[in-house]
């Protein structure tokens, strides 16, 4: 997500204060978000429920506990730890000693700078926070040091600090956090601090142990499905067959009679059966018969979407990028070369399924959720209750896995909780629990994509024309980031990753058709967004093209990239280490091997990998080994970052192989994980992360490591078979 | 109403009979370790021990687990095998977003008990119910190898 949630937000507010609610909303300006946070000039109020609290990102315990409030969601990606690295950096803080709680919803002081509203995507947490963190802990440092200096009456520049202890060495004294922190609540907040240089960092950069790995390995982490409230009920919802399906009438004689069952109501999507427990809710609406109205139903199927799309792209689309003059230059060429590629709808399929908690009292609203996009979701709810937004109290939990979905532009699972809870008049806290199938069912898919790219080469073998038209539906129209992500027709996220191409090709034209007019899919980003389908038909093309002209793909590349020395130096990097330049061992038993390789900038980090495979005689392979060097400036934390690749490999690997939600007659086929298989242990290769040393300013890991496994992928099973996938999922397509 | 043997203690659950021991336990009983994933067996996110045995509760009814010992992740670390399971996946971090790796845990331990050497194609063979999206494999399976090395 290229992103700039910012306006996007500013329309919907004003959508909304058009909506007649009437209400004051604080003006989310860094100025603000200052004075809130104990900024500049604000002094003698640091001490908030016994703790030592200089700003809004931690507080210190008079026990010297040192809590980090993280404004980011986490949710697999490390993102606690590498909040809490960058604070106990300049706090100079025992790691031990630290701990990190979830923010709650505050754009006011929680906001993404990036994005001037509080949310977590687009590989963003780290980058825009690296500043923030730091001042965070070295504001805090400084009161605690300003405190001692005036207790023992010395210079606070004989002041030390190391691991949670202020020493002076000349007169032998010291003293703990907690042992300070009422004293340094009493200091003023420095206006300024001074951050480390990064040659004395001693936490970052140096793989902190996660601080999520105890509570995870003990059953103890709270996800929203955890969450229990007093009275709470469970609601569970029958969801039209057909996408824009809805309720005609319901037989609920069946469901009411269910012990356990206290309500059976209808809302906008469906129909919910609230009870006390999940199976006794699920037992009803088992039994519930409903009549659907299908007047406005989408009964498209996945086979007619995609030939619709290939005679799409028999004409231009909208540019998305023009230099030179492509379709010239390839119709002057001798020989063009052509390939289609085809993109299933996806599933995030995270092992949570989705879920909300929330209660609504006395005009107040009240949500636990693996919020990922706190301000959006907050406005959603202010206004599906007509209550204005700070009377939202957005509780951020744990999420088990997101990958997008819990990001959703429409805050879609959000609102259906909160129109259930309108619908029992707000007698009863409610948990929305969606069952697998719901999960699975319920859209906002990756969308279906056609690729069609053409190319000519010059007379060394070189580029010198390529033209790449992609056909699929826009995720951002219709959502209230369009004004922003949607410029003369084209939403970014559609385009990202083929037009910002890095390869030098002098003609080089990129279009674009959206199809939402015609398909009525529920469409999401997932994990990487447009590189999920762009990496794949860049690097594969360009793989075709390096084999055409005769020349190693590595080299290739190279020659294209002499103005992109990130991408050239992850390329350089990973064909290194996976012994680029030798030949693959052969496999024992005589089955055929094979190796590819793709590069791709994605949320300014760069990625590059090398895929190993062998492929037995009936077609059937196994992905060997994944060589993977990553660029992703400063590292706050080398081990997460490895984590990151090592799972954005297995989660790409997953759709490659068999990733693919289709749709006939507006049903969707898949249901659970029996009919959308996902990677397990025994098909995870070995993977080896590289890292890059870098000084530039950290970008993100969480979905940089996804794009290039396919295509590289792809690569390797055709040095292997001669076979060029340019469908996915591969599926069994090389046992045919 | 069943009474069940969970985690040493005779405790009594006010669901119906037919009730899966996933919900038992976490809506009955508010133990929220074991996690619902799929509802059919096929992600592992609810395994626990039954008498020893790793098993799917999501798809295992109230009524079949009376009489028998019942064992979750929040008493997994007690014993031996448990305990160094979770030390190892706490050295390696093997843990992203953390709601499959009660069932990971359960399933490798119930391993390493009955194969306190497992190989690569043992730990494939008895860790490949369990989904996980994150896909910590790579850790997973270096950190059984590590709680096998620590119990040796």
């Amino acid at each position: 997500m290229i992103f700039r949630i910012e306006n996007a937000l500013q329309t919907t507010r004003r959508g909304f204060l058009k909506g007649g609610a009437g209400l004051a909303l604080a003006v989310m300006t860094p100025t603000l978000a200052l004075a809130e946070a104990g900024g500049p000039g604000h002094a003698g109020s640091a001490m908030v429920d016994g703790e030592f609290s200089p700003n809004a990102f931690l507080r210190i315990g008079t026990d010297g506990t040192v809590t980090v409030v993280s404004k980011h969601l986490e949710m697999g990606q490390g993102i606690y730890t590498g909040l809490a690295t960058l604070v106990a950096e300049e706090l100079d803080a025992d790691w031990s000693r630290v701990k990190v709680e979830g923010a709650p919803a505050d754009a006011r002081r929680y906001s993404n700078l990036f994005w001037k509203a509080q949310g977590t995507g687009g590989s963003t947490a780290i980058a825009n926070s690296f500043e923030q963190m730091r001042r965070a802990g070295a504001t805090a440092r400084a009161m605690l040091v300003s405190a001692a200096a005036a207790q023992w009456k010395v210079p606070a520049s004989q002041i030390t600090v190391k691991n949670c202890v202020v020493s002076h060495a000349a007169s032998g004294r010291k003293a703990g956090f907690g042992e300070l922190a009422e004293a340094a609540a009493r200091q003023p907040v420095p206006a300024n601090v001074k951050l480390k240089d990064p040659k004395q960092f001693n936490l970052i950069g140096r793989s902190a142990p996660r601080v999520d790995s105890v509570a995870k390995t003990t059953g103890r982490a709270t996800f929203t499905q955890d969450v229990k409230l007093p009275g709470m009920l469970v609601a569970v919802v029958a969801h039209p067959p057909r996408f824009g399906g809805r309720v005609k009438s319901v037989d609920d004689k069946a469901a009411r009679a269910v012990k356990g069952v206290s309500d059976v109501v209808v809302i906008p999507n469906g129909v919910a059966v609230l009870a006390t427990d999940y199976w006794t809710a699920k037992k009803g609406r088992d039994a519930l018969k409903i009549e659907w109205d299908e007047s406005q139903a989408y009964r498209g199927s996945s086979d007619a979407i995609v030939a619709s799309y290939r005679e799409r792209a028999k004409t231009p689309g909208l540019n998305a990028r023009n230099d030179g003059n492509a379709e010239a230059a390839l119709a002057k060429a001798g020989k063009v070369y052509e390939a289609e590629y085809v993109f299933p709808y996806l599933a995030h399929a995270s092992m949570e399924p989705l879920n909300c908690v929330m209660k609504f009292e006395n005009g107040q609203c009240e949500v636990w959720n693996g919020e990922q996009l706190h301000t959006a979701d907050q406005f959603a709810i202010a206004k599906a209750f007509g209550i204005e937004p700070d009377r939202v109290t957005v509780n951020m939990v744990y999420a088990g896995g997101s990958f997008g979905r819990r990001a959703n532009p429409q805050s879609d699972y959000l609102l259906e909780t909160a129109q259930i809870v309108k619908a029992i008049k707000g007698r009863a806290p409610v948990k929305l629990v969606w069952s697998r199938e719901d999960d699975m069912r319920g859209g906002f898919y990756r969308p279906i994509y056609l690729h069609r790219v053409r190319a000519a080469l010059d007379a060394k073998g070189m580029p010198v024309a390529w033209q790449q038209r992609i056909v699929g539906q826009s995720i951002i129209a219709g959502s209230p980031f369009e004004p922003v992500l949607v410029k003369d027709g084209i939403d970014v996220t559609s385009v990202e990753g083929a037009a910002t191409l890095p390869y030098a090709i002098p003609n080089l034209n990129v279009d674009l058709h959206t199809t939402n007019a015609d398909v009525k899919v529920p469409v999401q980003w997932w994990r990487s967004v447009g590189s999920t389908h762009t990496a794949y038909a860049t690097e594969l093309f360009l793989d075709d093209l390096a084999m055409a002209a005769g020349k190693d793909p590595v080299a290739y590349r190279m020659a294209l990239l002499k103005k992109h020395p990130r991408h050239a130096g992850v390329l350089k990097l990973a064909a290194e280490k996976a012994g680029w330049n030798k030949p693959l061992a052969p496999a024992a038993d005589g089955a055929k091997r094979g190796r590819g390789v793709a590069v791709h900038e994605s949320f300014n980090s760069f990625v590059a990998e090398v895929v190993e495979v062998t492929v037995q005689k009936d077609g059937s392979f196994k992905v060997d080994r994944v060589v993977c060097a990553v660029d992703c400036g400063i590292v706050v934390n080398p081990d997460v970052v490895k984590a990151q690749m090592e799972g954005g490999i297995g989660y790409a690997l997953a759709a490659a192989l068999t990733g693919s939600i289709t749709l006939k007659d507006g049903l969707v086929e898949q249901s659970n994980f029996n009919d959308y298989p996902v990677l397990r242990i025994n098909e995870m290769p070995k993977v080896e992360v590289h890292i890059v040393k870098s000084a530039a300013a950290p970008t993100g890991v969480g979905e940089p490591g996804v794009p290039p496994l396919a295509p590289a992928l792809a690569s390797a099973l055709r040095a292997a078979t001669g076979k060029t996938i340019h469908t996915l999922p591969i599926g069994e397509q090389l046992q045919a | 109403m069943a009474t069940i043997n969970l985690n040493g203690r005779d405790v009594a659950v006010d669901l119906p009979d037919d009730t899966p021991l996933l919900w038992a336990l976490r809506d009955g009983l508010n133990m929220t370790g074991t996690k619902f994933g799929c509802g059919i067996a096929m992600c592992g996110a609810c395994t626990v021990h039954v008498d020893g045995q790793a098993t799917r509760s999501c798809v295992t009814p109230l009524s079949a687990v009376k009489g028998k010992k019942i064992t979750t992740v929040e008493a997994v670390g007690e014993a031996k095998v448990g305990a160094a399971v979770q030390a190892a996946w706490q050295k390696l971090d093997v843990v992203q977003c953390g709601y499959c790796q009660s069932g990971q845990i359960m399933s490798a331990t119930a391993l390493l008990a009955s194969n306190p050497k497992p190989t690569d194609a043992d730990i494939d063979a008895a860790m490949s119910g369990n989904v996980c999206r994150c896909a910590t494999y790579v850790r997973i399976r270096a950190a059984i190898h590590e709680a096998a090395k620590s119990l040796a």
